[in-house]
């Protein structure tokens, strides 16, 4: 009777272990192309590599220092 | 590169929808489908406040974590995004994103919904970066461009923020610190945990 239940408290404890959170880790991106490959269309901006990440992200930085921080533009005694 | 982030600063937008039919626009989103929304918070009452809500690509995202098929993906830039040739169309995302950003285009028969849809920051999804395959599904990919969203880089008062976490937050606390107020940011600590975007590295949450 014991073992009986034993077993079954093992086989129980078994199935349980199938309903683990399921992992969300970065890198599981199905086959998609990263964005600093650049694209294959005639709308890519110049000053930057396609296929060189480095690239890439400094004009993305360069781009959004340049058009979303207004504060860069102003002169420094008015900052 | 840090994680690519939206921030909207309520002390600067003015509801004017820019955001909204830019994002129409650029992506040719189908009628009935806002992958962006101008939400105004506490309409009508001294001091209210607009906000332009979209995907706002969860660090943890709850669409992901329900999805019964796995369409979702996290990119390495950190963004969510979903495979249509996947998605079924059950709604699950719809009820679990804190922002009400999954949408659906169609209302049909028996209650079909069509292939989810959502903001993806113009990364486009798992097709041919700039292919027309890729802007039929999931609209333009700006990123593999070397541009921001669309939404942002319309953004007349610049209220919207999005790009690279780090620059986005430094962007967001220049202006805190020179207006001494409106450090809040909504959505920032549900979306990417509990620490404000005009908080200094480091500092309180």
């Amino acid at each position: 009777m014991t073992r009986l239940a034993f077993s079954c408290a093992l086989v129980a404890l078994m199935g349980l272990s199938g309903c683990g959170e399921k992992p969300q880790t970065l890198g599981s991106n199905k086959g998609h192309v990263a964005a600093f490959e650049g694209a294959h269309n005639t709308f890519v901006v110049p000053g930057w590599t396609p296929g060189d990440k480095s690239s890439w992200e400094q004009e993305l930085k360069a781009r959004m220092l340049r058009t979303q921080n207004e504060y860069s533009k102003m002169n420094t005694a008015n900052k | 590169m840090a994680r690519m982030k939206f921030v909207c600063d309520a002390e600067r937008c003015i509801e004017c929808n820019g955001c909204v039919t830019a994002c129409k626009n650029e992506n040719e989103v189908p009628w009935g489908v806002n992958r962006r929304r101008v939400v105004t918070l506490n309409d009508g009452v001294p001091g209210e406040k607009s906000i332009s809500v979209a995907c706002m690509h969860c660090s943890d995202a709850p669409c992901m974590a329900v999805c019964p098929v796995n369409c979702f993906y996290h990119t390495d830039e950190g963004l969510v995004l979903h495979d249509k040739d996947i998605c079924i169309g059950c709604g699950y995302c719809s009820y679990a994103c804190p922002f009400g950003a999954p949408q659906f285009p169609s209302t049909g028969t028996f209650g079909v919904r069509g292939k989810m849809d959502k903001c993806t920051f113009c990364a486009g999804g798992p097709e041919v970066n700039g292919s027309q395959a890729e802007f039929e599904k999931y609209g333009r990919n700006r990123l593999s461009e070397g541009k921001l969203p669309a939404c942002a880089e319309m953004c007349s008062t610049k209220a919207l923020l999005a790009g690279d976490g780090d620059v986005v937050a430094d962007i967001f606390r220049t202006r805190v610190v020179q207006r001494g107020k409106g450090a809040e940011v909504w959505g920032w600590g549900t979306a990417y945990g509990s620490k404000q975007a005009g908080q200094p590295p480091g500092g309180k949450s």
